[in-house]
């Protein structure tokens, strides 16, 4: 079996990995790759966990998430192309209307 | 390598195709085509090697399965100890037979791609998806539980999307007719997926563990009927006569006699050389750390010493040489420590089994019933059968060898292999198996007749494909289940070659089409490769760069369809070899002696047969069963037959219809290859299964060596006795239909111009049952007014009235803001103007002032306000982490 903190160190590469694609990504898309994957380094973290204590709540926690990410993926996706379909580009950094 | 380290194989022939897809997913846009289709190639034959291996590794061991814990993936889903299912795949004779099929009919389609695909420009993405196929059908069938097998399930479903609407960007509304076909095949598939999803739950609410067998166990062959079709000098054959000359003669081997006849059984094995082999594959198994499900059977042997043992350790990697203990059953394993279908079997041997739904309790068999045909709705998605075989004619949409490769060979095979993985549940379930046979029997016969109707080459046989598949599942309703793999092994070789010649031809004809309009300068010399393939994909700055090229796809005969049978015709003279191979395929595929589809088809009929005359005490049911499978699936050859020969005319035949088809080239012979070797394949494919005491084939070939390899997994595989009746019956059906479309489409009247009706369709009578062929049986126009619309209506519905309507303009215009303005009417006057203005004013200069030094900070960029979250959060988590670093300092 895999040690525990073999996991928890996957997880935390995958979610710095995740951090420094939001921060220095331009492509909407990938950004938006960016927030799944450490949504996933999170959810590999809590299984982790879980099965080290042998408990089930950790992978109940997994799946909710896994539920509402697909949600996310549903409403994401479709404002990503929204955004493409009125400013024909998806480069974040060509939105920025709210600058004061 | 040592023989029992062999199964570890299995892990490799899932990773080669796995690393293929990832070399050229992420460095395939930087090599060349050489490197792409060589990469992907290999990648399938090392797969196709290490299955070969597989192979060898089972004949040597007696064909006993082996269970492989890929290391790092042991324990893959582990909830506390209730929900425990581990990564572990199989590698016993049904997975190895699938695995060879993948590989091998993929390594010939992976070639032939190199050059079908040759200047697309996704060449790679092409590849590495076609890698990826293979990695998720492998998954798939080399899976030991039902999730690995969703798993695969899912994968080869999003491959099949992905490489349907793989030219989803070609001009003129095509790219939105391909891509539409591939949402429409995985939407379809998702009602499928449902099916199989809730067999699964169920399953595992009923039995606790999704594994087929645990490791270490058997699949309870039944040794005394199974050993009659043993090949003489067998270790199984010695074993029969020997259990036969103690017994006597024994009824229907019931699970009780097992413990009587695995003392025999102990004997004749230690005696060979199974003693040291046998071991190993427990070996295998209990390597890696799946330690308590081993554990706890080897326990149990030892308390209860059923069986002679001596020797110890034999899970260990070091006891492989002295293992001794071996076992021919799983009386030595307790309930609960065996696989679903040995659970299924001792809890039905033990009779009156409830499963617990908390407010209700069924019995076991009826939840089999249950389970089986949900299991049968995933099968009805995956295979295209009534009622959702839809997506399959449109799936031909992707390029074709995808049409060839996922389906017609390998992925829309998955129902049936599903089906035979579950025989023991299928074997129980009678009521199941009637709608298995009359879903099957019925689609085989549906598809057949509207192949009849159509004029595009690929979808004559995407329904052919369909009608085959409802043989196979029909197959599996009648009992059949070494009859419908068998039948999937051969249709897998020569449906592909029909494909694949499908694609040479297409590919020829266009190009002809080329050549016939496109005379000036491009398009003789050799280098137009992103030319060469049926509708071009656009191909961004490369198309305009060459202006001959756009000329000719766009300037002359725009609706010029090279698909459409109607615009070939006399081709035999232009492309020999595809003409060759295609023959075999059709004849193969007709079911003409002695080709492969002879020997598979025959199979399942002798069945039917067999079955609905009630042989071995066939009960009602199965009677009824039977005679719906022999009589539709009798028809359905016919049917075959003639739309096969139909094709034949109209592609290669008569004369040419078209200057397309008069200038066709025959295709590179890195295509032709292929067609060749599946070719052969498609002639030589049955031999693998002669029936007992068939002339001359038997004493050459042996008999009945499929089914008794297939026995070793499925347990209740079994082969009829040659009906040589039916067999003559069925062969003249086929002859005279092929006849009968010679007369109509060749001969005497072959179709003259591009323009022409269907003779069929001119013919008084017949013209109308042709006419709904053509209309392929108005299914799709019916799910489109069943479900499309009224889909379409509500979505129109919820969003122009209900959201439109009533939340914007009604709750959003009237309530909120009309409210809102009529609130700050009422303060804004007396109170606002009077009171508030000077204090407002004031804070007002105050705020600018503050704000003309903070709206810097506003930029407007994403990433400054993620920055600030995150420093934001470090901030919090250093704060909340301060007290513990007092505490422990």
């Amino acid at each position: 079996m895999v040690q525990t903190d073999l996991y928890v160190l996957l997880s935390a590469i995958l979610f710095t990995l995740g951090v420094l694609g939001v921060l220095f990504r331009k492509n909407a898309i990938l950004v938006f790759m960016s927030v799944e994957l450490m949504l996933n380094a999170t959810n590999l973290a809590l299984v982790a966990f879980s099965r080290q204590w042998g408990m089930e709540s950790g992978h109940l926690f997994v799946f909710f998430i896994i539920t509402v990410a697909a949600a996310e993926v549903a409403v994401g996706l479709a404002l990503i192309v929204a955004i493409f379909r009125t400013k024909q580009s998806i480069n974040i950094d060509d939105l920025h209307q709210m600058r004061g | 390598m040592h023989m029992e380290s062999y199964p570890q194989l299995v892990t490799l022939v899932i990773l080669f195709p796995a690393i293929g897809a990832f070399i050229n997913l992420f460095w395939g846009a930087r090599l060349s085509e050489k490197w792409i289709s060589g990469i992907a190639t290999v990648a399938s034959a090392l797969a196709f090697v290490a299955s070969a291996l597989l192979y060898v590794y089972l004949v040597n061991n007696n064909y006993q399965a082996a269970v492989v814990n890929p290391p790092l993936l042991d324990g893959w889903i582990r909830m506390g100890d209730s929900v425990i299912i581990p990564w572990q795949q199989r590698v016993d004779t049904l997975s190895v037979t699938l695995m060879l099929v993948v590989t091998g009919i993929g390594s010939l389609i992976h070639m032939y791609a190199a050059g079908y695909m040759h200047g697309d420009a996704r060449y790679h993405r092409f590849f590495a998806y076609l890698n990826m196929f293979l990695a998720f059908m492998l998954i798939l069938v080399t899976g030991n539980n039902f999730l690995m097998m969703f798993v695969g399930w899912e994968g080869v479903g999003l491959c099949s999307f992905l490489l349907i609407g793989f030219w989803f960007d070609k001009a003129k509304g095509v790219g939105w007719r391909n891509s539409n076909a591939a949402r429409k095949a995985f939407i379809v598939n998702r009602v499928g997926d449902f099916g199989l999803l809730m067999a699964v739950f169920l399953i595992f609410w009923t039995f606790g563990t999704l594994d087929y067998y645990r490791p270490g166990e058997v699949a309870n062959v039944e040794l005394e009927e199974g050993s009659y079709y043993a090949p003489k000098g067998s270790p199984a054959y010695n074993l029969y006569q020997e259990t036969h000359g103690e017994h006597g003669e024994e009824g229907a081997a019931a699970e009780g006699e097992h413990s009587e006849e695995a003392a025999p059984a102990e004997g004749a094995a230690t005696e060979g050389e199974h003693s040291e082999e046998a071991a190993p594959a427990e070996g295998t198994a209990t390597e890696g750390e799946h330690s308590e499900v081993a554990a706890a059977a080897e326990g149990e042997a030892h308390a209860e010493g059923a069986v002679a043992q001596e020797g110890e350790g034999h899970g260990e990697e070091e006891g492989h040489g002295e293992a001794a203990v071996v076992y021919l059953n799983n009386n030595h394993i307790a309930t609960e420590d065996l696989g679903v279908f040995g659970k299924t079997e001792r809890w039905l041997e033990e009779g009156g089994h409830e499963v617990d739904f908390g407010p209700f309790n069924l019995p076991l068999e009826t939840v089999l019933v249950i389970i089986t045909l949900f299991m049968l709705l995933g099968a009805a998605g995956k295979s295209a059968q009534i009622p959702l075989f839809v997506w399959l004619p449109d799936a031909m949409a992707g390029p074709t060898p995808v049409s060839a490769l996922i389906h017609a060979a390998t992925m829309v095979t998955a129902g049936v292999y599903m089906m035979v993985r579950a025989n023991v549940w299928y074997h129980e379930a009678e009521i199941t198996s009637l709608v298995v046979t009359i879903v099957g029997a019925s689609t085989a016969i549906m598809a057949g007749f509207v192949a009849i109707g159509q004029w595009d080459i690929k979808r004559v046989l995407a329904y052919s494909t369909v009608s085959q598949l409802g043989f196979m599942v029909a197959a599996v309703g009648v009992g059949a289940y070494s009859a419908a793999v068998f039948h999937l092994f051969t249709h897998a070789f020569f449906k592909a070659l029909l494909f694949l010649g499908s694609g040479s031809v297409i590919h020829g004809v266009e190009h002809g089409h080329h050549i016939a309009h496109g005379g000036h300068g491009h398009g003789h010399d050799k280098d137009h490769g992103h030319e060469q393939h049926d509708p071009h994909p656009v191909h961004g700055e490369e198309q305009h760069q060459d202006a001959h090229a756009h000329d000719d796809s766009h300037g002359h005969d725009d609706n010029f369809d090279p698909q459409d049978m109607r615009n070939m015709g006399g081709l035999w003279r232009k492309m020999p070899v595809t003409y060759l191979t295609y023959v075999i395929g059709t004849l193969a595929l007709a079911g003409i002696f002695p080709l492969s589809g002879f020997w598979s088809k025959d199979e399942i009929l002798a069945d039917s047969w067999l079955r609905a005359i009630g042989e071995e005490g066939a009960t009602a049911i199965q009677q009824l069963g039977g005679w719906i499978a022999f009589l539709l699936l009798f028809a359905a050859a016919g049917l075959t037959a003639f739309y096969m020969w139909r094709q034949i005319e109209l592609v290669f035949h008569g004369k040419a219809r078209t200057e397309a088809a008069r200038k066709a080239p025959e295709s590179v012979w890195l295509m032709t290859l292929p067609l060749i070797l599946l070719a052969f394949g498609s002639i030589v494919a049955g031999f693998i299964q002669i029936p007992r005491g068939f002339f001359l084939f038997d004493s050459i070939f042996g008999h009945y060596n499929f089914v008794y390899w297939m026995q070793q997994s499925v347990v209740h595989s079994h082969a009829p006795p040659f009906q040589l009746g039916i067999a003559i019956m069925a062969t003249l059906l086929a002859l005279g239909a092929i006849f009968f479309a010679r007369a109509r489409y060749g001969g005497e009247n072959p179709l003259v111009g591009a323009e022409q009706k269907d003779p069929l369709q001119a013919m008084p009578g017949v013209g109308g049952v042709w006419g709904l062929a053509n209309a392929r049986l108005y299914w799709d126009d019916i799910y489109n007014r069943l479900f499309e619309r009224p889909f379409n209506a509500l979505s129109r519905f919820l969003a122009d009235t209900l959201d439109w309507k009533f939340w914007h303009d009604y709750v959003h215009n009237t309530v909120i803001r009309d409210g809102f303005n009529a609130l700050g009417g009422l303060l804004s006057k007396p109170v606002d103007l009077g009171i508030i203005d000077g204090v407002v004013n004031g804070i007002g200069r105050l705020t600018r002032w503050i704000a003309g030094g903070t709206k810097t900070l506003q930029t407007g960029y994403v990433r400054t306000y993620a920055i600030t979250l995150l420093l934001g959060v470090v901030v919090v988590i250093i704060v909340l982490l301060l007290p513990l670093l007092n505490t422990s300092g």
